[in-house]
């Protein structure tokens, strides 16, 4: 299926600002909409939500191979409903889009898939845990221990990832509020896998160590009319503390969020404001200006960090393209991460 | 000034109506012959491309089963082994009295298709939600979108140029639905780009078949062969047309010498006349090109039917029957009329341009010896030996056209020179004074006809040639087809159980049952179908051999010698007596090579025994079966009852052979109707020349007259020069027509597709041809013939009165 319809079906926010009827209620095509004050139930909420337009299991690990190189990998299942409902054929309105990706510091290799639900070739189960889609596979027997695995035409890897820490809700217990005007996402995350297995590069295997962070969200309408893109960071510093902040640009202004996590895995959510994001240089990537060095200080936390991309060309040429690549930080606090950036 | 001498120019046409008509028929009748076969052959490769794209046929492996469906399960399994692979459920669809093919893909996953492409780039492209979700939405052709928006139970439908005709496609999830398969999968599309490391088929589907790329590539190169015929004759059509132009305005030009002569004197500057000629040519250009555009699209709306259908039979290649208006033929159907009229007019242009300003206005003296018949011959000689030696140099296609055209034009050149010593030789031997007055005419003549009857000669001789082609294309196939369709029934059983089945069950009862066992083989030339055979006479008296060894039959049957088809003989240069690689264990001797038409891959024949070692796992499905062709009826209806066969699992001979027949009449229409127009065209030429000369035929048909022939006398020696010429003129596009058959058969069909025709003769469709040439140049010379007989004979005395 084609590029923009499936922009359309997946990122349906987007595409509606792009129509230009802003707005677009969820509730009024019989989705559900994220309210205030949910109690989350566990292990249900790890598997899909299909009253609700769209959907991600994202996982990210900043890793070292035994070669001493740094290495990245990505792992995304995105579930988007063209209807409030599942059933099991053809029929299923719930489309399913896994991205793969893999930087070294020289190259960046991505793939992507797509299915529909309904017949058992993409999904996700809660107990045991297992998302998939085709032959790529993130399962548990919880969320606690995972094994991952994608393949591309040219690379591909093999995981494990365990958990020790406690699963950390950003905004207001997990409802994340993305603008002024309330638009809101259920959102959590596991900042805190440790991860060893494999790479497959055209060279040959290269054994990795490192850490990984999953991202949780699901909602029907997470941006606002006026908003273009964002610009997400997932942070890992040496002394074991974590920064979850992402910066929403919009006409209006932007709009920022943050969640501090310590070390222990106790968490604060920093509100609109209280991130200052600076893009200090732009890189070249696909025909356009990307900036791949950044300055992000938070004045109340005593953060004032450099974050670089470890190889500036992380771009997912896919259906829906963004920049997607590790990040190497610097200054008050020093540590790695991940950095998404969409609307360039 | 301009305006003055655009007047001027203008009134000469007032003056000329005739003419002015005969310039713009010719420009129209030059450009609606080329623009009607460009039509044609963009409508059949948009065809050809449309299908090709639309359903990525040509570009995919398919994965099938053997009972025809595939179930959901599996393909699940392939999935989540990491196979990329497209589900495609297709069915019959009744739609009122209509049958459509209903392809329901899904389309989630199937790659990006031209229809759902261009459905999404239109303004407000439809939510993707409606699309995949009940209850969908159909992708039409806008023929058939009428009727499906009046069937109630189904989906909207939206019209959809980028489908093949007859098709409707929908997701996959509508399809099943529609057709009443839920789960069901008939076949899934390869995806180009594979993940690394997925398990081999045979440990995730071992019950799935593998098919390689369909031979969509292949069915180009086989209708190439058809669109070839067509763009000869389209481009021949285009000449002859410019050599009416060319005789209109020479003549145009001469009979404005005065009136140019005249501008000059009275201070217009050659440049600017020049100019302003060059811009009314361009003008006069335009309008033929427009009329002949409109010419070409009726033409062409009118023959495309018959070549789709000719072209969805023979080469099972899907062509709409319907024309569009393509900006590519419109653009190059002006352009070629443009550059056809002033290449046309160049060099009466250039002419006029160094005319001594005070010169006078003489006809004769225009004409002067401008061509001399020896230097255009010697040119022609030279033409078609440069034509010959590039042939002899290089090999492939381009050389063959070299040789075609080297031949062609340096025939045509030569014409006038070969037509001249005709002429003197008779005159020679004419003792008669009136015959050798008109000997000497006609060689006065043949300057200002020799155009028109080169014309002529390329228009015979592409008659006589495309035609020889087709017809021997035609004794051949049909031949072809008796020998190889020689089983009155074939059989296609769903499994190789079945087939053991039907075999058992069919042994008793019929006078054989022929098994047709094949399997894929590569070789470095390609792909090759190796055939099991059995003992039985119907190979041994029927198969088309074009090579053989002694005792062919016994060589393949008792020692392990295989048949190889003539274009793996050809492509791989292998012949009797050499031997081939089949693969490590296997090298067998050829035994001899046989013809193969219409099939673009390499195919050999073994004994089934051998066969059966080569390749033991082959299935046994197919069979031919000989029977008492009065009970062939029964026996299919036995069969198709017993075993539950599908009613496309049992073909009759009769119905192959007759709908081959049907499709090779229809070929036959078009190829007629293009025939008929060329020497339509020709004739048209010759009149125009004729008409040209009647300008100065008084003063020399005057002294004649005086000397007591009659009026009607000379009209009638009038018609039979021109007869004559034509005459002359067939006899000597005979030999050229046939060496252009004979380079089209032996050469170009070759190097283009990889078999050679035998040559047949056809002498009575030539007779035919010289009788239609006679009536075109007895036509062409009426008109010149009755001017002649009712000119009063006062205009012929004043002749002597002028002095010339």
């Amino acid at each position: 299926m084609n590029a923009k319809l499936l922009v359309c079906a997946l990122f349906w926010p987007l595409a509606a600002m792009a129509q230009g009827f802003a707005g677009l209620g969820g509730s009024a095509d019989g989705f559900d909409v994220p309210q205030p004050e949910y109690q989350f139930e566990f292990p249900a909420d790890h598997g899909p939500h299909p009253s609700y337009r769209i959907e991600w299991w994202y996982l990210t690990a900043n890793l070292t191979g035994e070669d001493g190189r740094d290495y990245g990998i990505q792992w995304t299942l995105f579930r988007s409903a063209l209807k409030p409902f599942e059933t099991a054929s053809w029929q299923s309105p719930q489309i399913w889009m896994g991205h793969a990706a893999l930087t070294t510091p020289e190259r960046h290799f991505f793939a992507e898939r797509l299915s529909r639900g309904g017949i058992g070739q993409a999904g996700v189960t809660a107990d045991p845990f297992e998302a998939w889609i085709d032959e790529w596979r993130m399962a548990g027997p919880t969320l606690q221990t995972l094994t991952l695995t994608a393949n591309g035409a040219d690379f591909g890897y093999d995981l494990n990832l365990s958990a020790s820490g406690p699963l950390v809700f950003h905004g207001e217990n997990g409802f994340s509020v993305k603008s002024a005007d309330g638009q809101a996402s259920y959102y959590y995350s596991q900042p805190g896998y440790a991860v060893q297995g494999t790479l497959h590069l055209p060279d040959g295997d290269v054994a990795v160590t490192g850490s990984g962070w999953l991202d949780r969200e699901w909602s029907s309408q997470p941006l606002a009319a006026d908003q273009s893109g964002w610009d997400w960071f997932s942070l890992s510093f040496e002394d074991g503390d974590k920064l979850m902040a992402f910066r929403l640009r919009g006409g209006r202004g932007d709009y920022t969020s943050a969640t501090w996590i310590n070390a222990d895995g106790s968490s604060r959510s920093l509100p609109d404001g209280s991130v200052i994001f600076t893009p200090l240089e732009t890189s070249r990537v696909a025909d356009r200006d990307v900036p791949t060095d950044w300055r992000v200080s938070i004045p109340g936390e005593d953060l004032d960090i450099r974050v670089r991309a470890q190889n500036s060309q992380a771009w997912m040429g896919t259906r829906f393209q963004y920049w997607e690549g590790p990040v190497t930080v610097s200054g008050s606090h020093n540590g790695r991460g991940y950095l998404e950036m969409t609307g360039y | 000034m301009t305006r003055t001498v655009i007047q001027a120019l203008w009134s000469h046409w007032r003056w000329h109506r005739i003419q002015l008509a005969t310039l713009l028929i010719g420009i129209a009748l030059a450009t609606g012959l080329w623009s009607a076969v460009q039509a044609i052959n963009a409508e059949a490769r948009a065809s050809y491309a449309r299908a090709n794209q639309q359903l990525a046929l040509g570009q995919m492996a398919m994965l099938r089963h053997p009972s025809g469906h595939i179930s959901l399960d599996t393909y699940v399994n392939l999935r989540r082994a990491g196979w990329q692979v497209a589900a495609v459920l297709e069915g019959r669809y009744r739609v009122g009295d209509r049958s459509v093919l209903l392809t329901g893909v899904d389309l989630v996953s199937y790659p990006p298709l031209p229809a759902v492409t261009r459905l999404e780039q239109e303004e407000a492209p439809p939510d993707p939600a409606t699309m995949l979700t009940a209850p969908g939405r159909l992708l039409a052709p806008p023929d058939l979108v009428p009727m499906l928006q009046d069937q109630p139970d189904l989906p909207p439908a939206i019209a959809s140029t980028a489908l093949p005709p007859n098709v409707v496609l929908t997701d996959i999830g509508v399809a099943e639905t529609l057709l009443n398969k839920p789960g069901e999968i008939s076949r899934l599309a390869i995806l180009p780009d594979q993940p690394r490391g997925i398990a081999p088929l045979s440990q995730v589907a071992p019950e799935l078949n593998r098919q390689p790329p369909s031979n969509s590539v292949d069915t180009t190169r086989l209708t190439d062969s058809f669109h070839l015929n067509l763009s000869a004759f389209g481009l021949l059509s285009f000449a002859v047309g410019l050599f009416i132009v060319h005789g209109t305005v020479g003549l145009a030009f001469a009979q404005r010498r005065g009136m140019v002569s005249s501008l000059r004197a009275m201070g217009v500057p050659m440049g600017t006349l020049s100019r302003i000629i060059l811009a009314e040519l361009v003008g006069l250009a335009l309008i033929g090109g427009s009329m002949g555009l409109l010419l070409g699209f009726f033409l062409a709306g009118a023959l495309l039917p018959d070549v789709a259908a000719t072209l969805r039979g023979l080469y099972g290649a899907p062509v709409d029957g319907q024309l569009q208006l393509r900006s590519g033929w419109v653009l190059t159907g002006l352009g070629m009329s443009i550059a056809g009229t002033l290449a046309a007019s160049g060099y009466a242009l250039w002419r006029l341009g160094r005319m001594p300003v005070l010169s006078g206005p003489g006809l004769q003296a225009w004409r002067g010896r401008s061509t001399r018949a020896v230097v255009t011959g010697l040119a022609g000689v030279g033409l078609a030996l440069g034509g010959v030696v590039i042939f002899l140099l290089f090999d492939g296609l381009v050389a063959g056209f070299a040789l075609m055209a080297g031949i062609l034009t340096g025939s045509a050149l030569l014409l006038p020179l070969v037509l001249s010593s005709i002429l003197h030789l008779c005159a020679g031997r004419a003792r008669d004074p009136v015959r050798q007055w008109v000997l000497a005419d006609m060689q006065a003549q043949l300057p200002g006809l020799s155009l028109a009857l080169m014309a002529l000669l390329l228009a015979l001789a592409a008659n006589i040639g495309v035609g020889t082609m087709v017809s021997s294309f035609r004794l051949t196939f049909v031949g072809w087809l008796d020998q190889r369709l020689m089983a009155e029934l074939y059989i296609t059983a769903k499994d190789s159980d079945q087939g053991l089945e039907i075999e058992t069950w069919l042994t008793p009862r019929v006078d054989a049952v022929l098994p047709i066992r094949n399997v894929e083989l590569d070789h470095p030339t390609g792909p090759l179908f190796l055939y099991g055979v059995v003992d039985h006479a119907t190979y041994r008296d029927n198969w088309p051999l074009v090579a053989a060894v002694p005792d062919v039959w016994t060589k393949v049957l008792a020692d392990g010698a295989i048949l190889i088809n003539e274009q793996l003989a050809r492509r791989a240069d292998l012949w009797p007596g050499d031997s081939i690689a089949l693969n490590a264990d296997h090298t067998l001797a050829i035994a001899g090579v046989y013809s193969d038409y219409g099939n673009p891959t390499g195919q050999g024949i073994v004994s089934m025994d051998l066969f059966g070692r080569i390749a033991p796992n082959a299935e046994n499905r197919r069979f031919g079966i000989r029977i008492a062709p009065e009970r062939v009826d029964e026996l299919a209806a036995d069969l198709q009852n017993r075993f539950d066969l599908d009613p496309g699992a049992i073909i009759r001979q009769a119905a192959v052979k007759a709908q081959s027949m049907a499709i090779f009449e229809k070929t036959f229409v078009v190829t007629s109707a293009l025939n008929i127009l060329t020497l339509g065209v020709a004739g048209f030429a010759i009149l125009t020349s004729l008409l040209t000369l009647w300008t100065q035929r008084l003063p020399q048909v005057a002294p004649v007259w005086a000397m007591g022939l009659t009026l009607s006398h000379l009209s009638k020696l009038e018609l039979a020069r021109s007869m004559v010429l034509a005459f002359l003129t067939a006899c000597l596009a005979l030999p050229l027509g046939l060496a252009l058959a004979w380079i089209l058969l032996a050469v170009i069909n070759v190097e283009a597709f990889g078999w050679r025709l035998p040559m047949h003769l056809f002498p009575s469709s030539w007779v035919q041809l010289m009788l239609w040439t006679l009536v075109a140049a007895a036509l062409a010379a009426a008109l010149p013939a009755w001017r002649l007989r009712r000119v009063p004979p006062a205009d012929l005395l004043r002749v002597f009165a002028n002095e010339r």
